[in-house]
């Protein structure tokens, strides 16, 4: 392996680093998104109850993924979070705050209603962020040199900012139709509802990023609407529009599983739109995954752990979702 | 004055980073603690090891979640604050980081699900292989983490090609000539503060007449504990000071503020040194004893600041007093822990109100000893990142004065809030005891008497929970 496919395989793993990231902390971030329209305390344990064990692991992803970038792609590495820096610092304030939430609740007593309050406004703060930090890589970065050069608000767009409003529908959704699967009674019942008007929400902000990019970037359009391309790429909208309808459906029918995993369905479609738009860069439109990569060696010694351990990591995921299967049961967290 | 960006990008590191080596410090110890004390449950059969462990477990859960979160902060800042230095050591620190995710991030934070929620839905044995597992993983971590810090004091196995570093020899890499001294240091510092935690919270309660069976039993197994590793870590510390003469003997010069190369040296107990005169305005030192401290030699030389130009030389002030904070705190612990012990054999221990009225309030001083002792080896490293290749002001990235100050007012803000709260957290659940709300289920109220309460928890035990 040399120095044409090592980075293509780097790109490969923190590419499924980051989509497990934003499946599985997309879902408890959601759950966090939903938690206002929650009725009392009760509810909200219920709420937080279903992602209590997981978010720890969830959130370990990111860590994978910022890591994975920096040791696979030094210099990327370095722009990106230059150029997003404001964004980027804001997401892990956010991710803090409602870190700390999920314990400090549990033990606050007059104090309760403001880590309620962090938690669903850290998990708010942290989704916008995460499709603003998107949005900016997506408009391009400012490099000379192979190091950022632009300013601190370059990133802060309509585009940006519409990304990030995406970002937070699409990880309410991922909530609402988890919170369909592991809870029951009126949590159950207002989740389904939240996640059919959330649905409607992603389908338009998926529709806009659809027009925009293209219309936006030339290289976007030249990706997507030329020949022989065209007649490859068509099937992800419309497996993306066939999915949302299927959803829809299972909603309308009081199925409890299949909508989540069609939610994680439409997100990994609309990221594969997102990485054929942008492929092979990973600092568009400058810096190629070939342009950044790290040492070979380097490259080689991680890989060597990565493909070992991986397999292993996803076993115990596996493992402890398994364990904490079905519905959360009345009262149960870690009071007793 | 014109504000400084390396400088607030510095301070805005040393700040986040201070904070962050806190609860990692404090989740080693605890979660080995935990680990032992299910461990004896399974062997004794008796319920007050678990009640002890479930109570810690609690605690843990609260500090490990301000690690992580303030964990994750400091990966990205790498690249957010410190582009230069990811970019010329990312293929080094860079893999060291990743096995460290890879090995023990996710394990910590997958089985800490089970620890933290599995009883009443795994079978026993597995709750106590997830808190053995959580406290492998904390202490994995501690190995990568280490691992990277120390190459970034004494670099080996790479080349320089480019002007960016490289790899040649990744045992080389892991196994740098300070790694071995400063992982054994720290990992014993991270014990030895936990087993100061758990003395000060077992003494507290004895004091107050509360859970005097679990109080005496928290404070017989922190004594014993922190009798054998307090003398350890001077042990320990003495072998890293004198690799650290070896490698990086400005540091020791700052530590000692010694700015003549000289032999025999005097063993400075306290001094002001002056770094626009390059000396000491005054000095309360014992004659000739540095040789013997520093070198184990009675003649030994020792390296004066001098010798290097001014612009190469660490902050003396900042590095030869949190040096003596940490010689300070370092020997009250040993003092602590011997009279202790001794107490202990003497039979005598549970009644010696005044010792226990000490050790209650001593809870502190791991923290500040191991806060201090990073104080003195990443000052101690300055003006280098990366020990004689790159400069710390070499290393940032372009952002100006204005946006850095903003963001560090950012995390002072919140993370003041998040920490008073948490140690506010932590006093409540402290206070709380073993027996209360923090291992009874809460419609059950707590027990008035301590037998029903270990009926109960046997009956816990034996129904898997719930």
């Amino acid at each position: 392996m040399g120095e044409w496919d090592l980075p293509l395989i780097w790109a490969g793993i923190i590419g499924i680093a980051v989509a497990l990231y934003v499946i599985l902390d997309g879902f408890d971030l959601g759950v966090g998104i939903l938690f206002p329209f929650a009725r009392d305390e009760k509810e909200r344990d219920q709420m937080i109850g279903t992602i209590a064990p997981f978010w720890d692991g969830n959130e370990t992803w990111l860590v994978l993924g910022g890591g994975g970038l920096w040791v696979a792609f030094p210099r990327a590495y370095g722009a990106i979070m230059s150029a997003l820096y404001l964004p980027v610092i804001v997401m892990l304030l956010a991710l803090v705050f409602r870190g700390v939430a999920f314990e400090f609740r549990t033990v606050a007593e007059t104090s309760k209603r403001y880590w309620n309050f962090a938690f669903a406004g850290g998990s708010v703060l942290a989704a916008i962020c995460q499709g603003v930090i998107l949005g900016g890589l997506i408009q391009g970065i400012n490099v000379k040199d192979g190091a950022f050069a632009g300013g601190a608000f370059d990133w802060a767009t309509p585009f940006a900012l519409m990304c990030g409003l995406g970002v937070l529908a699409g990880y309410g959704l991922l909530g609402a139709t988890w919170l369909v699967m592991k809870t029951d009674s009126e949590v159950a019942a207002r989740a389904k509802q939240h996640a059919k008007l959330l649905l409607l929400g992603v389908l338009g902000f998926m529709a806009i990023v659809s027009l925009w990019t293209p219309l936006a970037f030339e290289r976007i359009a030249a990706r997507w609407f030329v020949t022989p391309n065209i007649y490859y790429l068509w099937p992800v909208p419309a497996l993306t529009a066939i999915t949302a309808f299927m959803l829809w459906r299972w909603l309308e029918a009081g199925r409890e599983i299949p909508p989540f995993m069609a939610a994680i369905a439409l997100f990994l479609f609309g990221y594969a739109g997102i990485v054929i738009s942008v492929f092979p860069y990973l600092v568009p439109w400058s810096l190629t995954i070939w342009d950044t990569a790290a040492a070979p060696a380097s490259q080689r010694f991680m890989l060597i752990g990565t493909l070992g351990l991986l397999p292993i990591i996803l076993g115990y995921f596996v493992f402890v979702f398994w364990i904490f299967r079905g519905k959360v049961r009345h009262g149960e967290g870690y009071h007793h | 004055m014109e504000l400084d960006p390396v400088l607030i990008a510095r301070l805005q590191f040393a700040f986040t980073v201070t904070f962050h080596i806190i609860f990692p410090t404090f989740t080693i110890g605890l979660s080995a603690y935990i680990a032992t004390l299910l461990v004896l449950w399974v062997g004794t059969g008796q319920d007050r090891y678990q009640r002890l462990a479930r109570y810690w477990t609690r605690i843990f859960a609260v500090s490990f979640a301000m690690g992580v979160v303030s964990g994750i902060v400091l990966s990205y800042q790498f690249g957010t604050n410190w582009s230069r230095f990811s970019v010329f050591a990312g293929n080094i620190v860079g893999p060291l980081i990743g096995y460290e995710v890879l090995t023990a991030f996710f394990l910590e934070a997958t089985f800490l699900g089970i620890m933290l929620f599995g009883w009443g839905r795994v079978p026993r044995w597995l709750s106590v292989m997830a808190a053995i597992v959580v406290a492998i993983g904390t202490m994995t971590s501690a190995f990568w983490i280490l691992a990277a810090n120390s190459w970034m004091h004494t670099p080996t196995g790479h080349e320089i090609v480019d002007g960016i570093a490289m790899p040649l020899d990744w045992w080389a890499i892991i196994f740098n000539p300070s790694f071995p001294y400063r992982f054994s240091h720290m990992l014993n510092a991270a014990y030895l503060t936990t087993g100061f935690v758990v003395l000060a919270v077992g003494a507290r309660y004895l004091l107050a007449d509360r859970h005097p069976e679990q109080a005496r039993t928290m404070i017989k197994m922190a004594v014993l504990l922190v009798a054998v590793l307090a003398p350890l870590q001077l042990l320990l510390g003495d072998q890293h000071g004198l690799n650290t003469l070896k490698h990086q003997p400005i540091k020791i010069a700052a530590m000692e503020a010694h700015w003549e190369s000289d032999k025999p040296v005097d063993f400075q107990i306290f001094a002001w040194p002056n770094e626009t005169e390059e000396r000491n305005d005054w000095a309360l030192s014992i004659p000739n004893a540095g040789s013997l401290v520093l070198t184990h030699r009675l003649n030994g030389l020792i390296i004066g600041l001098k010798d290097v130009a001014p612009q190469n030389r660490p902050p003396v002030k900042t590095v030869f007093f949190a040096f003596r904070i940490m010689l300070a705190v370092g020997f009250f612990m040993i003092a602590a822990a011997l009279v202790g012990a001794w107490l202990l054999w003497r039979g005598i221990l549970f009644e010696t109100r005044w010792y226990l009225r000490i050790v209650s309030h001593s809870w502190w001083t791991g923290f500040v000893a191991v806060t201090a002792g990073w104080v003195v080896t990443e000052s101690g490293r300055q003006p280098w990142v990366v020990q004689g290749m790159l400069r710390t002001v070499d290393a940032t990235s372009p952002h100006g004065a204005p946006v850095l100050l903003t963001t560090l007012v950012l995390f002072v803000v919140v993370y003041a809030i998040v920490f008073a709260m948490g140690i506010y957290y932590i006093n409540r659940l402290i206070e709380r005891g073993p027996q209360g709300r923090a291992v009874e289920p809460p419609d059950q109220g707590s027990p008035s008497r301590p037998l029903s309460a270990a009926h109960d928890a046997g009956r816990e035990a034996l129904a898997g929970g719930s």
